[in-house]
């Protein structure tokens, strides 16, 4: 009971679907359409029950924390051998203290940490089942604005070390937490429903074999990346989803369009990267430059001496990354293009797994972020901003799309928006559970415009649809769950998720972020608006197409139910408080269960504001009301305004394209590098580079040339020959002294001893 | 009698016999200044024999003397094979070993 | 006595050291090659008195002898043999001359200074005559050796002069 196996072995999840991955990389071809879907979904389905377990077993040690001083090393120990504190207390010190980082665990090949922190020592045993109905935590409930936690777990992380470099290690590991257990879930469910639902989406496809290894590939690598326990995996997962999107946004490449909006999906991508490899690589050296671990890096965050320009700096890179995967503005623009790939990968990829991939580094992290935008303190501050931008920005693009996966994709935009700005604002959990529900019902959504788009002949534009409720009620009831869902409409999902976003906002921390709270509110107001309309386009009215709609095979239609079920019941894992009754314990569960504990700053967690419900709920009906007058019964005062307001109309042509931001980077800052600046550099290059290298080159021959005739034929040689000339000349000069005659002879011998005689006499 | 009026003769009759040597273009001429050359450093030797009355003087010049007649003897047989091999005296036409 | 001795050897010296410088000087500059020889013998005999006047009895004869007797004869002998002309020859210097005269003179001048330097005024003390027998016991015994080296050179000279001037 100690250790799960699947918590500890956490990276069986993954690994299935790489084996999944490989088995139909190098066998799908052999196989029919059913045995290659039939292997990507036993294979992912297994996952799905091993995240289930995993999900079990994580919830049965919440609910049992064990007491036990003299445990196995544990990831965070003091030197004394006592247990750690849970983070959240002012012992901080000792905590960093303690942490003796990758030394330890060069010992034994897996360290598994179990920390068995308890303050209150809650040790009553309770035979804990699934939805929490023991009694003996009750004394640790949390409070909304009290600052302690109960007794919880402290992930289980098993890692080995990849290899040390003097104090760094690098090591590749698995984390097992409330928040990667609840990612896996989610991904797994998604994941499968999307298998079976594209083996009757993509029958008859021509490349039904590759669609299958990417999904798997796909599947692998998020769920390898909700798991990593360092940024360098987290980093290794990121990208690898990003190739998988690229491939399965560009599967049918023969329509350029299609291969453009798969480039564009990842040069976008790309940009935002570096922004996230720069902050990957500052929290690594802010945190001391030792280890890459996630933990290590939050334990570093929180304690005293932390440098919080470096985090903040860091914070602010990931966040560049953030924006880029995960739709934020202004690098969202290649979320609407990537809608040209099957809509199955839309509804997996780009609604419910990869683009939250930023959202959940954010969570991750979220130490960091805490502690250097200093959420706590401020009302506003740059996550927060860009997320309600964005959730503003996306809502207000989605009016004006006639393609229904478009409006889908930028409502997700916003939605993504809505998390991000909950992590901005210190509601962590209000984010998360979000999250969870966002991406039960976008993905039914979705689903549910591909059922759609499979009855009025592939297409997805709405002005060719209409009228189809007759014909597709089971589309059409599962739609209208997940729109109101995601409307957020008391009592579903998006209701409790989205008013703990903006409860978070009001009264999270110390002060109310405002601002947020109005963006909020008015994306609410917008999705209901605009989600009415793509109903009505698409179910009500008239069918304007061609040929007669039918509904889709219960493969498909099956997967659409559980998804709209999951809709409207997946609210009701996190009740707040206020909405307990009796002695039960069973509100906030998702936050008891996914909220870590441990390396987790102390945040504050609003109460259900009632009045801000209340309100939210009259704006949401009145938003349907108008709507509803002004489409079904075409009887509106705004019926036509763009056409009688000038100002009007510019802003719906500014919507129309996209607030430009295609332009500006495609044309002006693409065009600009292309162009301009492309020549310039050639230019630069040519004339000024080459000219260089080449006066050097004819320099060097000049000089050469230079040195050949002057110095080496005339000095040189001349000396040379100058030493020869003189040789002989002299000789030829003194030649004449040998005349043959002896008294010649004599008489220079004698003239020589007159001399000497001389010198003799005279000096000597 | 001073010594120094005997070896000023000497040095006197040397030199002129040098000038001789040098001078004179005729072989048998040559030999003549020579003998000047000879004689005068008989005279010196002769004086310092003299003054310091030592036989080894006169000994000596005795010998010269003696290598004097020899030397002619000899060197005259050269100027006879240079006469019957060129017809002429002159040692200044002797140049074969011009440079 | 002394002194007028003194003189008469000053005079007779100045007279004969003339005479020798004299023929000398002609010996050298003489056209006549036979003149030459004549006015060698006069230097020769010169040289005798001179030993004469150094009371060195047996060099004066022996100087005469052999100088005098043979040498001068045996150029006689060449002159002939040579087929020197007998009258003045027109080209008996050659282009030295004034080299040659430079040098003589330096020669002269550089031993006069350096006599008169050395022997200023050293005289010399009285004569006396060393005999014959005084050179016979001296070159028989202390100088034996090199006389009889000096009687093997003349007889090589002898071989020489005489394997050089064969006709064959």
């Amino acid at each position: 009971m100690n250790q799960p196996f699947m918590l500890t072995h956490v990276w069986i999840v993954p690994g299935l679907m790489v084996v999944s991955f490989l088995l139909i990389l190098f066998f799908g071809k052999r196989f029919s359409e059913r045995v290659t879907s039939g292997i990507g979904i036993f294979f992912i389905g297994v996952c799905f029950v091993l995240s289930c377990t995993a999900a079990v077993n994580w919830i049965q040690r919440i609910n049992h924390p064990v007491a036990n001083a003299s445990a196995a090393q544990a990831l965070i120990t003091q030197p004394d051998g006592r247990p750690a504190p849970i983070a959240g207390q002012s012992d901080a010190d000792a905590v960093i203290g303690a942490y003796r980082g990758p030394a330890e665990a060069a010992a034994d090949n897996a360290v598994k940490a179990e920390s068995t922190a308890t303050t209150e020592a809650t040790t009553t045993e309770s035979t804990a089942t699934e939805g929490a109905t023991s009694t003996g935590e009750g004394a640790a409930t949390s409070e909304s604005t009290s600052a302690e936690h109960e007794a919880k777990a402290s992930p289980i992380v098993s890692r080995w070390t990849w290899f040390q470099w003097g104090d760094v290690t690098f090591e590749f590991g698995f984390i097992a937490d409330g928040l990667s257990v609840l990612m896996l879930f989610t991904v797994a469910t998604i994941s499968l429903l999307v298998h079976i639902y594209s083996k009757e989406y993509l029958h008859g496809d021509v490349r039904f074999t590759h669609y299958y290894a990417f999904l798997s590939l796909f599947s692998a690598a998020m769920l390898f990346f909700v798991t990593s326990s360092n940024t360098i995996q987290m980093l290794t997962g990121w990208e690898l989803v990003g190739v998988c999107s690229f491939a399965l946004i560009g599967h049918w490449w023969e329509d350029k369009n299609n291969s453009d909006a798969a480039l564009k999906a990842f040069l976008t991508n790309r940009v935002g990267d570096v922004g996230l490899i720069i902050g990957v690589v500052i929290t690594f050296f802010a945190a001391g430059a030792t280890s890459f671990n996630v933990l290590h890096i939050n334990q570093y965050a929180l304690s005293p001496g932390a440098n919080q320009t470096l985090l903040l700096v860091g914070a602010l890179c990931l966040f560049a990354g953030v924006t880029s995967k995960s739709g934020q503005f202004p690098l969202h623009t290649w979320l609407p293009d990537a809608m040209a790939g099957p809509t199955p990968v839309s509804a997996l990829i780009h609604a419910a797994t990869m683009v939250v991939a930023g959202v959940y580094l954010i969570a991750r992290l979220y130490s960091v972020f805490y502690e250097g935008l200093n959420i706590g303190d401020n009302w506003i501050n740059y996550v927060a901003v860009i997320g309600g931008i964005t959730i503003v920005g996306g809502a207000l693009l989605a009016f004006v799309q006639t393609d229904i996966k478009k409006v889908l994709a930028y409502s997700t935009i916003s939605q993504l928006g809505y998390m991000v700005m909950a992590l901005g604002v210190g509601a962590w959990t209000g984010a998360i559970f979000h999250l969870f529900t966002h991406a039960f019902f976008k993905a039914c959504l979705f689903l549910g415009a591909g059922s759609v788009s499979h009855a009025a002949h592939h297409t997805f534009d709405m002005r060719k649809m209409g009228g189809l409720r007759k014909y597709m009620p089971a589309t059409f009831w599962t739609f209208v769950l997940g729109t109101i869902a995601l409307m957020g409409i008391f009592p579903f999902a998006g209701f409790w998720s989205k008013d703990e976003v903006l409860a978070g906002s009001l009264s999270g921390q110390r002060h109310a972020y405002t601002f947020m709270l109005v963006l909020g509110l008015v994306g609410a107001v917008m999705t209901c608006l605009y989600m009415s309309r793509v109903i009505y386009l698409t179910f009500f009215g008239e069918y304007r197409g061609h040929g007669t709609p039918h509904e889709s095979p219960k493969v498909m239609t099956i997967p659409l139910w559980i998804l709209g079920i999951g809709a409207v019941v997946l609210g009701l894992v996190n009740l707040p408080n206020a909405w307990k009754v009796g002695n039960l314990d069973y509100t906030t569960r998702f936050e008891h269960y996914i909220e870590p504990t441990f390396a987790f700053p102390v945040i504050n967690h609003a109460e259900f504001n009632w009045i801000l419900a209340g309100a939210t709920t009259v704006l949401a009906a009145i938003a349907l009301f108008l709507a509803y007058q002004y489409f079904w019964k075409a009887r509106s005062v705004f019926l036509g305004l763009k056409d009688r307001v000038g100002a009007l109309a510019w802003g719906y042509k500014v919507l129309e394209n996209k607030y430009y931001l295609d332009h500006l980077y495609t044309d002006i800052i693409v065009g600009g590098v292309k162009g301009p600046i492309a020549r310039g550099s050639y230019w630069f290059n040519t004339s000024v580079i080459d000219r260089v290298v080449n006066t050097a080159g004819t320099a060097s021959v000049a000089a050469g040339r230079v040195l050949y005739t002057q110095v080496d034929q005339k000095v040189v040689d001349g000396l040379v020959v100058a030493t020869g000339t003189g040789a002989s000349e002299s000789g030829e000069a003194l030649r004449h002294i040998q005349t043959g005659r002896v008294q010649q002879y004599a008489a220079l011998m004698f003239a020589g001893v007159a001399i000497l005689a001389i010198i003799l006499v005279i000096f000597v | 009698m001073l010594l120094n009026q005997f070896l000023f003769l000497a040095a006197a009759l040397f030199c002129i016999g040098v000038y001789g040597v040098l001078a004179r273009r005729n072989g048998v001429m040559v030999l003549m200044s020579v003998e000047l050359i000879l004689n005068a450093v008989n005279i010196n030797l002769v004086a310092f024999g003299a003054y310091r009355h030592d036989i080894t003087g006169q000994v000596f010049a005795l010998f010269v003397i003696a290598v004097a007649a020899a030397e002619v003897g000899v060197g005259l047989a050269l100027v006879l094979m240079l006469y019957r091999n060129r017809r002429s005296i002159d040692i200044d036409d002797v140049d074969l070993m011009k440079g | 006595m002394l002194a007028e001795l003194m003189v008469a050897e000053n005079i007779a010296f100045y007279l004969i050291a003339g005479l020798m410088v004299f023929a000398a000087l002609r010996v050298v500059t003489t056209r006549n090659i036979v003149h030459a020889a004549l006015y060698l013998v006069l230097v020769l005999a010169g040289v005798a008195a001179l030993y004469i006047l150094l009371a060195a009895e047996f060099i004066a004869i022996t100087q005469v002898l052999v100088y005098i007797g043979a040498i001068v004869v045996l150029f006689l002998f060449g002159i002939m043999l040579t087929r020197a002309p007998m009258g003045p020859m027109h080209d008996s210097d050659n282009e030295q001359r004034a080299v040659g005269a430079a040098i003589a003179v330096v020669l002269l001048g550089i031993m006069g200074f350096t006599l008169f330097r050395a022997f200023r005024d050293v005289q010399f003390d009285d004569l006396q005559v060393q005999t014959t027998n005084q050179v016979a016991t001296s070159v028989f015994s202390t100088y034996l050796l090199p006389f009889e080296i000096l009687s093997v050179v003349l007889l090589a000279a002898l071989i020489g002069a005489i394997v050089l001037a064969r006709r064959d």
